[in-house]
């Protein structure tokens, strides 16, 4: 229970750490006057008094942080001035949903595949199909994402997409799950593969590196020695104890990418989620948004990785006597 | 069950087991026989890296190194274990012959309670119930001393003490009534005191579990205490065996004569200084052609230098792999300093 | 075992090249680097010399000789109508090898000037974030405690923003206006602005390992002599901790080096790294993105060329990793 409650007080402070930091980036860069930021290009002198006023650019930066913070998770009423005045907190939790959609489904994907290709490669250590498996999650390590995400594009909605391969991939954009879940699932599955693809390169070489080096363990020979099948003693003792680790990275991946890490698939395959609003608000140097984006993904990730820590009080019975 | 008591339970013969390093082969254990009767104690003994806990390994069909070659014959109650099908040594291991290890810190996995792991082992020889399996695991566990079975059962390994482990680890092993139990090392990793009691609960099992034990161990006072027979490993080969008062009595091989003289006598004046033996067992590779001992042996002479002596008897069940009884010249007897508990 | 019986052992770094040296996957990935590097620093010679072409100057009126024709480089489409113009395709000769971008220019040739920047600034994006994480660990692993806890709670904030948020942010900051440090004024159009934003976002995932090393070292025995002689800290650190974490920098070079180019390429694309007309793969790719269906070989070539590169280091750091033998030799975000 102390575990938990010391848990809660690092959370709060990493909490108030980023939200520091993502103002002091947007805000007390040195050599910029971020009023002309705010207001956007070519703004009316009245409106850039406006919103030096209403932001507090006039006064000391505690206060400026205050102003901002409350703007941004009180009143909820930062507005975009770039956008004719429209508010930024509602964009951000419509946005939201996709984005989720996207990341959980990827996540789906890359767990199961790579647990799957580093149990297999783990299993038959140092053969041809071992080195083969490995050697394919590294080529997927050093794909970028949105170049795959364009040849993605280019095979299944140009090239082969007359061909029955793919002739079911629907035109790029997004289908919401209330309207057509068939068309929810035909429009995702090509983003979810794709986004997927780096991280069951990274998973499947962890989990692979992990359980060789769980092979040779004691309580590895133990669990031979009591006569179980060498499949059991993998999947029961190896595997079991090297979701641990599997577990911890995870949590911080999948927040990293619901928090706006998958910002570049959004932006290959056209889904309106938050990562897309991040690239809209650049590409008009909207900083309102790209601001709030940052600080709620930001925000998001602390309560997610503190989520996963629960998670892992469960997992690791060790964990859970430290505290 | 009862075997015919002229075959002994288990029967080693010229166990050699090679290791592949650097594109050669590395004999680990060469020529070893032995063998472990019904209900009888075997002691094996020897330095760290002279082929006890892969001799081991090689009886329980445990050696998985790619490349390794493991050849002789170890004979389980007359039936060959040596190039068994996987599936019929996997039902044996675990059922007939099990094995507890040195370290209980680190031989339970980490993620399940003690309890379940136990139930595992039962679960995967015997057809029964998870409560049924349950409740021979709070049986066993409660017979090895613990106290307060139920609730050691559900405690996971790190919450329990190096002893309560080895007990638990015990447990495990018998789980499944073994004829064979192979303890490498029980009592290393603990504190004295509890070494004692283990030790005491090893050699209880003869009475109440008619199991023999394979005691590997490093510390001839353990064996003093333990076992009925003796057999003392050298760089991979048998330096002597015998009864274990034949041994500790008559030692017929210096290598055993100066592993005695380095154990603190428990009566009588205490020397300044414990005798040690200089020098290092060679390495695998670098095995001399002649005695494995001879470069750190206070008789070595021309004889010792061209050819591994082999074993010469020196009494019912003892041998020697010195050349020093055929050549008239052999070891004074000792008065045994520590007292042999074992008949 | 061969080290006794050996006069004088031969140092680690001596032991990891000759293992490096047996490992053929390393040596192939070694020599794909060299060539890489070497085709991309005869940029200039390419497209003076071979190709003909200047990479810089939009061509769209031009017109090209091939086979004794002579063609525009700005090609009518394929529909059926011939409405709109695209740029000419891969000819496979000399001169525009990989066709045209959409402005008419020379994608070979940008491709080879595009490396140049994207591998300038991924390297210099791996040392400098080494040096800042090397800073930090070694200070953080060495005098735990207080400096500790406020270091490690300060790369634990900067990990809770998503690599590539944090990224954005820092360049939009930066390439909107030019940024004053004190004396040094950076112009939006600076290369070292991607440099040094990709460093600082890397920081916190080579900082962790460095620090384990260093937590490890200052329990290790050789330290506990030193300290119990009375060497001062300060020496310890220098003689005894820095060579020994070595090792961890050098595996985590190509790794970072494999990041920071991903990186690179990453906000190119987004058009917050390198600034037109300057090119790079990623602002190659971003480039040909419009032209992905009707010239898909301008946004392929510069990805091909990421993946083989990024590829290689990576090998690079896995044999540089058994080599050294270091364990926890970190993984990506």
């Amino acid at each position: 229970m102390t575990a938990l409650l010391r848990r809660a007080g690092q959370t709060l402070l990493v909490l108030l750490g980023v939200s520091v930091l993502v103002f002091g980036v947007f805000f007390a860069t040195p050599g910029a006057d971020p009023t002309a930021r705010i207001a956007g290009r070519n703004a009316s002198p009245q409106t850039m008094e406006k919103v030096r006023h209403e932001y507090g650019f006039d006064r000391p930066l505690p206060v400026q942080y205050a102003i901002m913070m409350k703007k941004l998770f009180i009143t909820r009423d930062l507005a975009s001035y770039a956008n004719r005045g429209e508010r930024v907190v509602p964009e951000i939790m419509q946005a939201a949903p996709v984005t989720a959609c996207l990341v959980c489904g990827a996540a789906f994907i890359w767990v199961t595949v790579s647990i799957a290709m580093g149990t297999v490669a783990a299993a038959m250590k140092d053969t041809w199909v071992d080195r083969g498996l490995m050697m394919l999650g590294l080529v997927g390590i050093s794909i970028p994402v949105f170049w795959l995400g364009e040849v993605a594009n280019l095979v299944t909605q140009n090239r082969y997409h007359d061909t029955w391969l793919f002739s079911w991939v629907p035109g790029l954009g997004y289908v919401p799950f209330s309207q057509s879940p068939l068309g929810w699932l035909r429009a995702l599955v090509i983003p979810w593969t794709v986004l997927a693809v780096m991280f069951i390169g990274i998973y499947s070489r962890v989990l692979r590196t992990d359980l060789v080096t769980l092979a040779g363990e004691d309580f590895m020979r133990t669990a031979r020695a009591k006569g179980l099948s060498p499949a059991r003693v993998l999947l029961w003792h190896g595997l079991r104890t090297s979701m641990v680790t599997f577990v911890s990275l995870f949590g911080m991946d999948f927040a990293q990418l619901v928090g706006g890490g998958a910002l570049l698939t959004e932006v290959v395959f056209g889904l309106p989620g938050v990562g897309r609003l991040t690239y809209r608000a650049l590409t008009t140097l909207d900083l309102p948004v790209i601001m709030a984006t940052v600080m709620y993904s930001a925000v998001f990730v602390v309560l997610a990785n503190a989520a996963v820590d629960v998670v892992y009080l469960f997992l690791d019975p060790r964990v859970r006597d430290a505290g | 069950m009862q075997a015919d008591p002229a075959i002994p339970l288990l029967d080693v013969r010229d166990l050699c087991v090679s290791f592949p390093a650097r594109g050669r082969m590395v004999p680990i254990v060469e020529h070893v026989s032995f063998s472990v009767p019904e209900a009888g104690i075997l002691g094996l003994v020897g330095e760290s890296g002279s082929g006890k806990s892969v001799t081991a390994m090689a009886i329980m069909g445990l050696i998985d190194t790619p490349g390794a070659q493991v050849s002789g014959s170890v004979r389980f109650r007359g039936r060959e274990l040596v190039g068994l099908p996987p599936r019929q040594m996997r039902r044996l291991r675990g059922r007939d012959i099990a094995m507890i290890f040195q370290d209980p810190m680190t031989a339970f996995t980490p993620v399940y309670t003690i309890g379940w792991q136990i139930d595992e082992q039962i679960r995967a020889h015997e057809r029964l119930s998870r409560t049924q399996a349950r409740a021979r695991t709070v049986r066993i566990l409660g017979d090895m001393g613990v106290p307060d079975p139920e609730r050691v059962a559900g405690r996971y390994p790190h919450q329990l003490s190096g002893g309560l482990r080895q007990r638990a680890m015990i447990a495990m092993a018998l789980s499944c009534n073994p004829t064979l139990l192979i303890a490498d090392e029980p009592t290393t990793a603990l504190d004295v005191t509890v070494q004692a009691q283990i030790l005491d609960l090893i050699r209880s099992l003869r009475g109440t579990y008619g199991s023999s034990v394979l005691l590997i161990t490093h510390d001839m006072g353990v064996v003093a205490q333990t076992c009925d027979a003796t057999l003392v490993l050298y760089s991979g080969r048998v330096a002597e065996t015998g009864p274990s008062g034949r041994v500790f009595g008559h030692p017929g091989h210096p290598y055993t004569a100066a592993l005695l003289d380095s154990i603190p006598p428990l009566y009588g004046p205490r020397p300044d200084r414990l005798p040690a033996i200089a020098g290092a067992p060679p390495q695998p590779v670098e095995r001399p052609p002649g005695c494995a001992f001879g470069p750190r042996c206070a008789h070595v002479h021309a004889a010792c230098t061209t050819a591994p002596p082999a074993l010469a008897p020196l009494g019912p069940g003892h041998a020697a792999a010195c050349v020093l009884p055929a050549e008239g010249t052999p070891l004074p007897p000792r008065t045994p300093a520590w007292g042999n508990t074992c008949p | 075992m061969s080290a006794q019986t050996q006069p004088a052992s031969p140092g680690p770094w001596r032991q990891a090249a000759r293992v490096l040296a047996r490992t053929p996957s390393a040596i192939m990935a070694l020599g794909v680097l060299g060539v890489v590097t070497v085709a991309c620093l005869l940029a200039p010679f390419y497209a003076h010399t071979i190709a003909r072409t200047d990479p810089f100057q939009s061509t769209v009126a031009g017109t090209i000789v091939l086979d004794g024709h002579e063609m525009d480089i700005m090609q009518p489409n394929d529909n059926p109508l011939h409405l709109g113009l695209s740029p000419i395709g891969p000819t496979w000769r000399t001169t525009y090898m990989l066709g045209a971008d959409s402005q008419g220019r020379d994608v070979m040739a940008r491709l080879l000037y595009g490396g140049r920047n994207s591998l300038l600034i991924s390297a210099g994006a791996a040392i400098t974030c080494l040096l800042l994480a090397a800073g930090v660990g070694i200070v953080a692993g060495f005098f735990g405690g207080i400096v500790d806890t406020v270091l490690s709670r300060i790369m634990d904030i900067m990990w809770a923003v998503p690599v590539y948020l944090f990224a954005i942010s820092l360049s939009i900051v930066m390439t909107s206006q030019q940024v004053r440090l004190g004396p040094f004024v950076l112009r939006a159009d600076s290369l070292s602005i991607p440099v040094m934003i990709i460093a600082l976002v890397y920081v916190p995932y080579a900082a962790r390992p460095i620090r384990g090393r260093v937590m490890a070292l200052r329990q290790a025995e050789f330290v506990t002599a030193a300290r119990c002689l009375g060497v001062p800290g300060w020496r310890i650190m220098l003689r005894d901790i820095v060579p020994n974490v070595m090792t961890t920098l050098v595996t985590l070079g190509p790794l970072l080096m494999a990041l920071a180019l991903l990186a690179e390429s990453a906000l190119s694309f987004l058009s917050l790294g390198v600034q037109a007309p300057q090119p790079s793969w990623g602002t190659i790719i971003q480039d040909g993105e419009g032209l992905i269906y009707t010239r898909p070989m301008v946004a392929v070539a510069p990805g091909l060329a990421i993946v083989v590169v990024v590829l290689a280091l990576n090998i690079l750091g896995d044999g540089l990793r058994d080599a050294l033998d270091v364990r926890d030799g970190g993984r990506r975000p």
